[in-house]
């Protein structure tokens, strides 16, 4: 994994903490310095601060998502709704509040992670143009391949599981981020709204992922 | 009764002009009188005299038919010695003494007025001269009826409350337009002075004109200005140093997030004797100043104003299990949570109010806690009540204040002393109340009331 983290304390103690829970980890100061990482080391997870010196963590985030699906989890302070929301719709995956407990950052990395793991049951299905292997875990959209992040793929795998049948925030927040209900419904809202953007042809009127207003999500009817 | 100013410029103007109209009327009225009775008595007078004078038939002691026949020539009593006759209209007991005695003794034409049966009279009383002895020694008294006179002096009161009611009128023009010229800047500075007690300090109000109002304008003028300056003053001061705690958080949460990443490996190793103690020490105090510092930033937020609401559709009881269960207070928190249905609450912020108020109750409270929810249309209410001796009557009031201390013999509780507070800010946040006071069975209990909805 990579931490992109501007203070040298930080860097170094999160480094010696995560290397303790068992990650590989590389260290970046800069924003620039992580990005030429992560498109040369490919990592698994990106932890990124977001206060950063030059290139900032939002700019680092968008640029990350658009060299591909390589998650991201932030570092932010605690309260600070501008970073967070800032952050999500720069397409980070989740985020942590500074200070955080070691244990903690472990336990959402590894959920992250998980994401990206192959189901066992060996099923096709097909909604219209969309294709969705949940053996292969790939997405197709009128034959082309959708580039989705492990997290964007799991939300549409949770939806599409029971198509028709509404899914409350907390729910996906737990099936898919792993968080309790203290979790933060903007983690699935702005995960939503990324994947509209791939999956369905006017955004703005979705087809697949419907809103159900002060309920949560649904996935169809087509 | 207390009455308006215009009210009483009002009725002090019309006293004094009733009472000046009563006065004038009161001096006119017996100015006059005396002047239509003495214009009566002096005609009356004149004409007897020249009843008398055109003939005085007599030149000695009259008998008393010649009494009897002047009495009806002159339409008078006549009176000689103990001898007396009445003419026409009048009669002997009409006379009274007195004027008798006048006449007799001053030998002169006197004129009384009397009064009979409610009638009022004017009596002269003449003696008539002889040409022998300049005196004939008789008397005639004659009796005028003063009823016109009357009519004329009764009319004198009614004409004098007409002016004084016609008077009236422009006495409460005036009073209206001195009132107004008083009342005008009078309210100017109410409500200028309303202005600057909602918050208004720059409020100014135009002082024209060189009277004592104007001076009461410009003194209140100069009395904002100074408040202003004042005002603006402390606020830069508290301004500056509500800054400066802002900064020093932040400045101390970058080594805080490294050593919280780094004191859990203190707790994993397994050191032993002296290390051990240290060790854990530095992590439980680590942890402590991680929250203090954390604390301080949230109240520092709410103190620059930039803590924001993030409502969503919450069930409170869903919320409070949460809450509980994220800390691991579920089997020491008694809870009583019907459903109260969903709210607009933002979720983060009621659970830093809960577990704060749960936290507080556990550490300076006694077990069992109970968390109670109960509900109306408008509100969800939550209880967090402890079975400890209470909040004392002094303590109550300063629960909510940052770093308050009820115990001042215990210089440091396990919170960062700020938690109460940042539950107060956050409840106000989302429009509700908290109050802290005791249970009815001892005990102290929190009561927490949120709107169901953003107004």
């Amino acid at each position: 994994m990579l931490l992109i983290e501007d203070d040298q304390a930080v860097r170094n103690a999160l480094g010696f903490a995560l290397r303790r829970q068992g990650h590989q980890v590389s260290a970046a100061a800069t924003g620039e310095e992580g990005l030429v990482l992560v498109r040369e080391a490919v990592p698994d997870i990106v932890v990124l601060d977001l206060m950063l010196p030059g290139v900032d963590g939002f700019e680092v985030c968008r640029r990350v998502r658009a060299m591909g699906d390589v998650p991201v989890v932030m570092l932010t302070a605690r309260g600070d709704d501008f970073d967070v929301v800032g952050g999500l719709e720069a397409g980070a995956d989740d985020y942590v509040v500074k200070p955080v407990e070691p244990r903690v950052l472990d336990a959402r990395l590894r959920a992250v992670l998980r994401r990206s793991e192959r189901e066992g049951t060996r099923s096709t299905s097909v909604f219209g143009d969309l294709v969705i292997d949940r053996a292969a875990l790939t997405v197709h959209k009128a034959g082309v391949p959708v580039g989705l992040t492990p997290t964007e793929l799991r939300l549409l795998l949770e939806l599409s599981r029971s198509p028709g049948q509404v899914l409350t925030r907390e729910q996906l927040l737990k099936s898919v981020w792993e968080h309790d209900y203290l979790g933060d419904s903007r983690l699935v809202d702005a995960c939503v709204q990324r994947l509209r953007l791939k999956v369905e042809d006017v955004p703005s009127t979705p087809v697949f992922v419907r809103t159900v207003r002060g309920f949560g999500y649904r996935f169809g009817p087509l | 009764m207390r009455l308006g100013l215009r009210a009483r410029l009002l009725v002090a103007f019309t006293l004094v002009s009733v009472s000046t109209g009563a006065a004038v009327g009161a001096a006119s009225y017996l100015r006059e009188r005396d002047m239509v009775l003495s214009a009566a008595q002096d005609t009356m007078v004149e004409r007897f005299r020249a009843d008398l004078e055109r003939e005085v038939p007599l030149d000695h002691s009259p008998t008393h038919a010649e009494l009897v026949e002047l009495a009806w020539r002159y339409r008078a009593v006549a009176v000689f010695a103990n001898d007396h006759a009445s003419g026409n209209g009048i009669s002997f007991a009409d006379v009274p003494k007195e004027l008798r005695d006048q006449v007799r003794e001053r030998r002169r034409t006197l004129v009384q007025r009397v009064e009979v049966n409610g009638q009022p009279y004017a009596l002269v009383g003449a003696p008539l001269d002889g040409d022998v002895r300049g005196s004939t020694g008789v008397e005639l008294y004659r009796r005028q009826h003063l009823g016109a006179q009357q009519d004329a002096i009764a009319a004198l009161p009614r004409s004098a409350a007409l002016l004084v009611l016609l008077s009236l009128l422009p006495a409460a023009v005036l009073a209206l337009l001195a009132a107004r010229g008083v009342l005008r800047p009078v309210r100017a500075l109410r409500s200028g002075a309303r202005r600057v007690a909602d918050g208004h300090l720059d409020t100014r109000l135009p002082a024209g004109g060189s009277d004592e109002l104007a001076d009461l304008v410009r003194t209140f003028n100069a009395m904002t200005a100074e408040l202003e300056g004042t005002v603006a003053e402390l606020r830069r001061v508290d301004e500056r140093s509500r800054r400066f705690v802002a900064d020093v958080s932040h400045e101390l949460r970058t080594p805080l997030t490294a050593m919280t990443a780094v004191t859990e490996a203190l707790d994993d190793e397994a050191l032993t004797g002296d290390a051990a103690t240290a060790a854990g020490m530095v992590s439980t105090e680590t942890r402590k100043l991680g929250a203090l510092v954390e604390d301080l930033i949230e109240i520092s937020r709410f103190d620059a104003g930039v803590a924001g609401l993030r409502p969503e559709p919450v069930e409170l009881g869903a919320l409070v299990v949460a809450t509980l269960a994220a800390r691991g207070w579920t089997d020491v928190v008694r809870v009583d949570l019907p459903s109260v249905g969903p709210s607009e609450l933002d979720r983060r912020r009621v659970d830093v109010v809960l577990a704060n108020l749960v936290g507080n109750a556990l550490r300076h409270g006694a077990e069992p806690v109970t968390v109670v929810l109960r509900s109306s249309p408008d509100e969800v209410v939550v209880e967090v009540t402890d079975s400890g001796p209470g909040l004392a009557d002094e303590v109550s009031p300063h629960v909510f204040e940052r770093f308050y201390k009820a115990d001042a013999a215990r210089l440091r509780s396990e919170g960062s002393g700020l938690g109460l507070a940042i539950a107060w800010e956050n409840v106000r946040l989302h429009g509700g109340s908290l109050e802290a006071g005791n249970a009815p069975g001892g005990g102290a209990r929190f009561t927490v009331r949120l709107p169901r909805r953003r107004s």
